[in-house]
């Protein structure tokens, strides 16, 4: 008798449908899967058998054959076993095949029949919906995960015995409890703990309000990391898309623990991290951390010290808001939107700018402006100082909290998306040239001042196009209407230097 | 373009580049290899190469050398020309062709301006660095030419410096005068050579070995009326100007540097030694020209706007980094906007580590 039930492959982050088909022929005892499955994918053929057996099910001894369509997609990984399982039980008529119909299973299985834990149930879910299957089963702990998705009955189940219970309609679909209300992580680091940097604090604010790149440069021991670290705590709270979007590349991932994620990722990979692991690849391509960042943070601490390659790996990502893998003629794309903060000694020994602490000499700073990869710093919107504060500072009140600062980061946003609704960009960082073209504004004495910047050579036609970004945000925080020359020389002090502008000029 | 060497010195010329190796074993006796004339220098290689050489200095094609220079684009003069410039004389291995670009007429110009040189380390710290530059600037609105070597650091501060105020400057290059070296002065060349001259009395084409940066320190030496040090170790190219300055006669002048650096050893070694104590342009100035007599940059400084004053008032009183200027009481969100406004103004330029600095 054939039967048969659908599951869903993860290929790259998104759902890829899989219909199990088992057949089962009288003849000798064997048990084969087709379909071009992995290794995992053929010990599952011992899970199954086992945890058959031991939830008091009876293993047909006939011929089985089992096939997972369609057959070119690679599969990977144990998430088949539950739909095997199910399939082979309703081929040998222990579960009426017509309840298969409507369902999806996802999920491992133990040799003693309970649903194991699986990552990328959110996908599977979508994939569910996507495809028009009305109901899902899949491990109980991901079952308040799958359920984020609208429209879809979802059965958390622990057990083989339990699923097979739900397909007979011995017991209804147990809902998952209610989604818990969006609580706000209370341990995130405030911008309260932070005593003078002032400058800084400024910085983190304009970057945080249009999405703009930031470089914190400084002396070892300054603080820039801890600045870096608090800037999603500034941040605008995800909207409910956003927030299904990241839960689904961090379930893939098998970061995620249980709901939905509210608090915008924050990702700081060692220096030591590859190509393939900032960008994504592998064998089956997994997302990377400019993917885990998207729509939150990605913070290159020490960036003099990361690899050549894996910078210049970014350039794409930054530019394009995604990321396209190509493995054995297949492209999987990866959306990776995120803010740049990267944090970076100015010279070699660190202390350029301290006193006289500094021993680095030209062709010192030559090199380490070189390590930086010109690409990557070319797409740096803001550059900051941050410099040891003083005594008096570190005894004197925080300069702001991050509940104030993100009350004026969320009035920006809110103006930019009033002024940009319809566009394909969502905040001033992600304005292209021609967006800017139509919506931004600047007073007469600002144009002047940019004119003037660029003619003594301070922009390039690229910096020039990105200081009038940030110039509109920084009016968006203070409610301009249009940009104001103030605007324009607060966007020109954070701006990139050139080589030919600093003390390398000669 | 004009083409002023004789063919004998254009054929030294062209032996001392073919044998560049090897004067490069000869670096420690490099002043009295120098003044060997052509059949000792080749006798000096020994080994059996001395035969090949002497067949091919035989056979050399003066013109083809020749056109070599000018279609590099540079114009040449020999020391047998009366026009070539006195001060080199007082050398006693002087250049047997100057190759310069930028204009030869030009050259010999400057060279009867009294011109002087300001060497340092290619290391050069913030204080050097600003030290050379404001040398360079006060000597240039002075009208007295500089003259250094473009090298990494204080040498490049000072053309810079002197470039700001629209001043002539002259570049004496290790290798052929054609090309900047370092490269990565590309920029800095071309500026030089807009405004004044770059020179070598190597060909060009020649390739850049160590002895030729002892060998142009020389031509630094001789052909400035005074030689600045401002930042030098112990041991550096610059303590070698500074020693063929004085064995020709020449006064040498030295910064001032912290005792407890090993950047300033060198400089404070000199003055210990009684050379002339240099605290800005109008300290050379005196030296070169008599006290009083020639002025360094007259008062009238440009002024910014108002509203700026306090600003650059704070920073010249030494508060130099935006954090510094908020405990002065200038809060970021306004002292950024006019710290971008100094900076576009040219009043004053950010170094490394947001460190802004006054432009002198």
């Amino acid at each position: 008798m054939l039967a048969r039930i659908a599951t869903f492959a993860i290929d790259g982050i998104d759902p890829c449908r899989v219909s199990v088909e088992v057949d089962i022929r009288p003849g000798l005892p064997t048990f084969t899967i087709v379909g071009l499955g992995d290794a995992a994918v053929r010990e599952s053929r011992d899970r199954v058998r086992s945890a058959i057996l031991n939830s008091e099910f009876e293993f047909p001894q006939a011929r089985i054959t089992a096939n997972l369509a369609p057959a070119f997609l690679r599969k990977v990984g144990p998430g088949f076993d539950a739909a095997l399982a199910l399939a082979v039980l309703a081929a040998s008529g222990q579960v009426p095949p017509h309840a298969l119909h409507s369902y999806a299973v996802f999920g491992e299985l133990s040799l003693g029949g309970e649903l194991r834990d699986s990552p990328g149930a959110l996908a599977v879910a979508e994939g569910a919906r996507r495809a028009g299957l009305r109901r899902l089963i899949v491990p109980g702990e991901r079952a308040r995960e799958a359920a984020l998705v609208e429209g879809l009955e979802v059965a958390g189940v622990s057990t083989l015995r339990a699923a097979v219970d739900v397909l007979s309609g011995l017991r209804l679909p147990s809902l998952p409890d209610e989604p818990e209300a969006p609580l706000m992580v209370v341990s995130e680091p405030d911008l309260a703990d932070i005593r003078g940097h002032a400058a800084p604090l400024l910085a983190l604010e304009i970057a945080a309000a249009g999405s703009h790149n930031l470089l914190l440069e400084g002396a070892p021991g300054t603080g820039k990391t801890m600045l870096a670290r608090r800037i999603p705590s500034i941040l605008p709270a995800m909207n409910r898309d956003e927030a299904i979007e990241v839960t689904r590349i961090h379930s893939v991932a098998g970061l995620h623990a249980a709901g939905l994620i509210h608090a915008r990722p924050f990702r700081a990979p060692h220096h030591t991290i590859s190509a393939a692991g900032l960008v994504g690849g592998g064998a089956p391509p997994r997302p990377g951390e400019a993917t885990l960042a998207h729509h939150g943070v990605l913070f290159l601490d020490e960036l003099a010290e990361f690899h050549r390659s894996s910078l210049d790996s970014l350039r794409q990502p930054l530019e394009d808001g995604r990321v396209t893998i190509v493995r054995a003629q297949r492209a999987l794309v990866f959306p990776t939107r995120f803010m740049l903060v990267a944090a970076t000694n100015p010279c070699p020994c660190g202390f350029a700018g301290v006193g006289d602490r500094c021993r680095c000499g030209e062709p010192d700073l030559r090199r380490h402006q070189r390590r930086l990869s010109g690409p990557l710093l070319d797409r740096m919107d803001l550059v900051i100082n941050v410099e040891r504060p003083t005594e008096a500072e570190l005894r004197a009140a925080p300069v702001t909290s991050s509940n104030e600062a993100r009350a004026r980061v969320a009035g920006a946003r809110e103006r930019q998306r009033r002024r940009l609704a319809g566009c394909a960009a969502s905040c001033n960082g992600e304005m292209d040239a021609r967006t800017v073209r139509r919506h931004v504004r600047l007073e007469e004495a600002a144009e002047h001042v940019l004119a003037q910047a660029y003619v003594v050579g301070a922009l390039s036609a690229r910096g020039r196009h990105r200081i009038v970004r940030v110039a509109q945000t920084i009016a968006d925080l203070e409610s301009h209407s249009r940009i104001t020359q103030a605007d324009v020389l607060t966007a020109l002090s954070l701006r990139q230097r050139s080589a030919a502008e600093t003390s390398l000029a000669a | 373009m004009t083409e002023r060497a004789c063919d004998r010195c254009v054929t030294r010329t062209w032996l001392v580049g073919r044998l560049a190796a090897h004067l490069e074993h000869a670096r420690g006796r490099l002043e009295q290899v120098l003044g060997l004339d052509e059949d000792e220098l080749i006798e000096s290689t020994g080994g059996q190469a001395r035969l090949c050489l002497r067949r091919e200095l035989a056979a050399i094609d003066v013109s083809e050398v020749r056109a070599r220079s000018l279609a590099a684009g540079l114009e040449t003069i020999c020391r047998c020309d009366p026009d070539y410039p006195p001060a080199l004389r007082a050398l006693a291995t002087p250049p047997a062709v100057l190759h310069v670009a930028g204009g030869l007429r030009r050259l010999l110009e400057l060279g009867g301006r009294d011109p002087v040189s300001i060497v340092g380390s290619r290391r050069g710290s913030d204080y050097g660095l600003g030290v050379a530059r404001s040398l360079g600037h006060g000597l240039a609105v002075a009208g007295v030419p500089v003259i250094s070597g473009m090298a990494l650091g204080i040498d490049s501060a000072a053309h810079a410096g002197a470039l700001e105020a629209a001043g002539p400057t002259v570049a004496v290059l290790p290798g052929s005068a054609d090309r900047p070296y370092p490269a990565a002065k590309r920029a800095l060349y071309r500026r030089i050579v807009a405004g004044g001259a770059a020179v070598s009395e190597l060909a060009p084409g020649t390739s850049v070995w160590r002895w030729m940066f002892l060998a142009r320190n020389r031509i630094i030496a001789a052909l400035a009326a005074m030689t600045v040090v401002v930042e030098a170790g112990e041991r550096s190219g610059a303590m070698v100007t500074a020693r063929l300055a004085r064995e020709i006669g020449r006064p040498v002048g030295a910064v001032p540097g912290r005792v407890t650096t090993p950047q300033a050893a060198g400089v404070n070694g000199l003055l210990a030694a009684g050379a002339c104590v240099v605290r800005g342009p109008q300290d050379v100035l005196d030296h070169v020209f008599g006290a009083g007599v020639r002025l360094a940059g007259p008062g009238e400084r440009r002024q910014p706007p108002a509203e700026l004053r306090a600003l650059l008032q704070a920073i010249t009183a030494g508060h130099e980094t935006a954090a510094a200027l908020a405990r002065a009481g200038f809060t970021p969100d306004q002292s950024l906007a006019a710290l971008a406004a100094l900076e576009l103004g040219g009043f004053v330029r950010r170094g490394a580590g947001g460190r802004f600095s006054v432009v002198p």
